[in-house]
């Protein structure tokens, strides 16, 4: 097993660890415990990956309970030829064009069993299969990717010839995604998600479970800018999501009791007084709210968040599974969100911006974006230390709005605050739901300073932190106009300042790395 | 202008008038027709007289168009500092946008039928962030060009990565 690539556990530089670490949930007094992952033992410091003395140690290290063991992932092969063209699995077909198959052959089965015309329908249904099935297999035959030095380049399409470039040094984040059917077909889609790119960048679906998870561990490792057969970096899970809490997290929500409840008791309702009317009616409801209900459930069931030299890794769900990896400095923008009803618990929400993920503006739930669909805010801070060094945002003072903003938002207002210290800018509002915004000085796209009329009466303005698309929308609203020009004047300084300060594309080419790396 | 925005310290580039006259000659465009039918419209189906009414509207929106338009023109203002670009605009709904050159992905410059005919360009600043609001419009098109290539060539030198 070639597990050169192994780190932690080396004590490269032990940071104290303790106070700041992760707490478990069990501390909150809730039944279920999301497990403090060795926050206690110190092995903290991120070795740099190509570091020589880090293999000597690896023994030592994978004896760690809290490891996962990449042995298995990975077969101990050599690494394959760059330019090699390979192909997506044989099954693809299948996996991808199941719908429209299934949909052929209950649409005709279905008009066939109506009409009695059962011979008719089921010719049109099997040619209709027959048709799919052809056409899947003449687009896998068509498709070939393979990996040039710095780049994966995809062949595609049958009729138009396309070819795709992803270059590995922009890569944001890379994604396994198993749908059901393709979990039942033992394969998985690997999305690469690239900065400034539209939502189907660099997507190969179908792989082999196994090639899936050894492309990634090669891709991941170029894009790092080491050994392309250095193998699977070993992860180390850092904060889970208990059932309990999940399924609490949604019991907890204003969806469940006003959407979900009702719709399922007038589905009851419609059933047994026989009135269909009503019970179509209800469907639409019902599924939509079992969109933000269950559907959180089976999306977010088992969540690990795991963190290794690669990035942060997320790995959840139920039905279709999917592990994210997000390499260290990707993130660009992160949220903290409270809804009301989790205020008693004390629960949080965390999401972020990545670049490459969130261009789906129509997609509301954006589920790529969440980093923790729910914790304790002490698990919530924890996990944004690690992924922001040195940044306590708990400890940034924010300032209140002046209070002539009343005239123009009297309630609003109250739950308006921002600050800055040297490293992040922090935004917080909400009254019932509150929302607390984080984004790194250097990651500030641009800054914008905006003024409507009844705030240009009230001398107040609003500034603008722009994060590339995603849910976090960094806003200090209705600040006074000075105080305003102020921030932008700043922003744009320590902006600057924070760009020079960002490492190069290549993170193992960075000093410490951004995470769990050194403290500044 | 009283702008909290025009610090005096930057050099700050106006844009065109030609914006203005654009605008006004699309204003124009737009209300001279719906006027005229309108007030045919109300003189075929009811008294003649009635056609005033929308011709007097027109002319009332007209002169308060011709009067923002203007204002609007007049406020239109961007300053190339050091590090960034920055752009001022707006009567009612002002804004000031920051860009730093680093973080530009790519220069658009465009222009319409009409903006070429009257001699002006559009240049729109992206960046990976969908909320940028980078736009100057009215500029003539020798200074689209220069801001292009001067833009293009100073967020080479600081590009800094997503």
């Amino acid at each position: 097993m070639t597990v050169d690539r192994e780190s932690g556990g080396s004590g490269a530089a032990p940071v104290p660890e303790g106070a700041d670490g992760v707490k478990s949930l069990d501390a909150e007094g809730t039944s279920a415990a999301a497990h403090e992952v060795d926050a206690a033992d110190g092995v903290r410091g991120r070795r740099h990956p190509a570091d020589p003395r880090t293999s000597a140690e690896v023994s030592r290290v994978t004896g760690g309970a809290s490891e996962k063991p990449p042995a298995s992932l990975v077969p101990p092969q050599p690494p394959p030829d760059n330019a090699e063209p390979r192909r997506l699995h044989p099954l693809t077909p299948v996996a991808k064009g199941w719908t429209a198959m299934a949909a052929a052959i209950a649409i005709f089965g279905q008009h066939a069993a109506r009409t009695q015309e059962t011979q008719l329908g089921i010719a049109v249904a099997g040619a209709v299969f027959l048709g799919a099935l052809l056409w899947g297999l003449l687009s896998w035959s068509f498709t070939v990717y393979r990996i040039e030095d710095d780049d994966l380049r995809i062949d595609s399409g049958v009729v138009f010839r396309r070819t795709r470039h992803v270059h590995l040094g922009r890569l944001q984040a890379v994604d396994v995604v198993r749908p059901f059917i393709a979990r039942l077909l033992g394969l998985a889609e690997l999305k690469l998600q690239v900065a400034g790119g539209d939502s189907a960048e660099g997507s190969l679906s179908y792989v082999h479970e196994r090639d899936a998870q050894a492309l990634r561990a090669e891709l991941l490792a170029r894009a790092a800018g080491v050994r392309p057969d250095a193998g699977e970096a070993p992860e180390r899970p850092f904060v889970a999501v208990p059932m309990p809490v999940l399924i609490g997290s949604v019991l907890l929500s204003f969806a469940t009791w006003t959407f979900l409840f009702p719709s399922i008791g007038l589905i009851f309702v419609g059933t047994a007084t026989g009135n269909t009317a009503l019970l179509l009616g209800c469907i639409p409801l019902f599924v939509a709210a079992w969109q933000f209900t269950v559907g959180r459930v089976l999306r977010y069931f088992d969540f690990t968040l795991s963190e290794s030299p690669d990035g942060l890794r997320l790995a959840h769900g139920l039905i279709e599974h999917r592990h994210q990896t997000v390499p260290p400095g990707r993130v660009q923008a992160v949220r903290i969100v409270q809804p009301f009803l989790w205020r008693p618990k004390g629960w949080v929400r965390v999401e972020v911006n990545v670049a490459g993920y969130g261009q789906d503006e129509n997609n509301s739930e954006n589920r790529e974006s969440t980093l923790l669909p729910v914790a304790t805010r002490e698990v919530a801070l924890g996990v944004l230390s690690r992924i922001l060094p040195g940044v306590d945002v708990g400890a940034v003072p924010l300032a209140r709005v002046p209070k002539r903003a009343r005239w123009h938002s009297p309630v609003r207002r109250l739950g308006m605050a921002c600050g800055a210290d040297d490293r992040v800018f922090v935004a917080r509002r909400g009254i019932l739901r509150r929302e607390t915004d984080v984004i790194p000085h250097a990651k500030v796209q641009s800054v914008r300073w905006t003024q409507g009329p009844v705030e240009r009466m009230l001398r107040l303005a609003t500034v603008h932190l722009d994060s590339t698309p995603g849910p976090v929308r960094v806003t200090a609203s209705l600040r006074d106009v000075d105080e305003a020009l102020r921030i932008v004047d700043e922003q744009a300084e320590r902006s600057r300042i924070g760009r020079r300060g960002e490492g190069p594309h290549r993170w193992s080419a960075r000093s410490g790395g951004s995470l769990g790396g050194d403290r500044p | 202008m009283d702008h909290a925005l025009a610090p005096p310290e930057q050099a700050w580039h106006p844009v065109s008038e030609q914006l203005f006259r654009v605008r006004r000659f699309l204003l124009v465009v737009v209300l001279a027709p719906t006027a005229v039918a309108g007030g045919v419209l109300l003189a075929v189906l009811a008294t003649p007289w009635l056609a005033v009414l929308p011709v007097a509207a027109a002319a009332v929106a007209l002169a308060w168009g011709i009067v923002a338009l203007r204002r609007n023109q007049r406020s239109w203002r961007y300053a190339e500092r050091a590090d960034d670009l920055l752009i001022a605009h707006g009567v009612q709904f002002r804004r000031l946008t920051v860009v730093p050159y680093g973080r530009m992905q790519f220069v658009d410059v465009t222009a319409g039928p009409v903006e070429r005919r009257f001699g002006i360009a559009t240049i729109k600043l992206h960046t990976a962030s969908a909320g940028t609001d980078a736009v100057i419009r009215g500029l003539p098109p020798e200074e689209a060009a220069r801001l292009r290539d001067r833009l293009a060539e100073r967020g080479e030198a600081r590009s800094a990565g997503v």
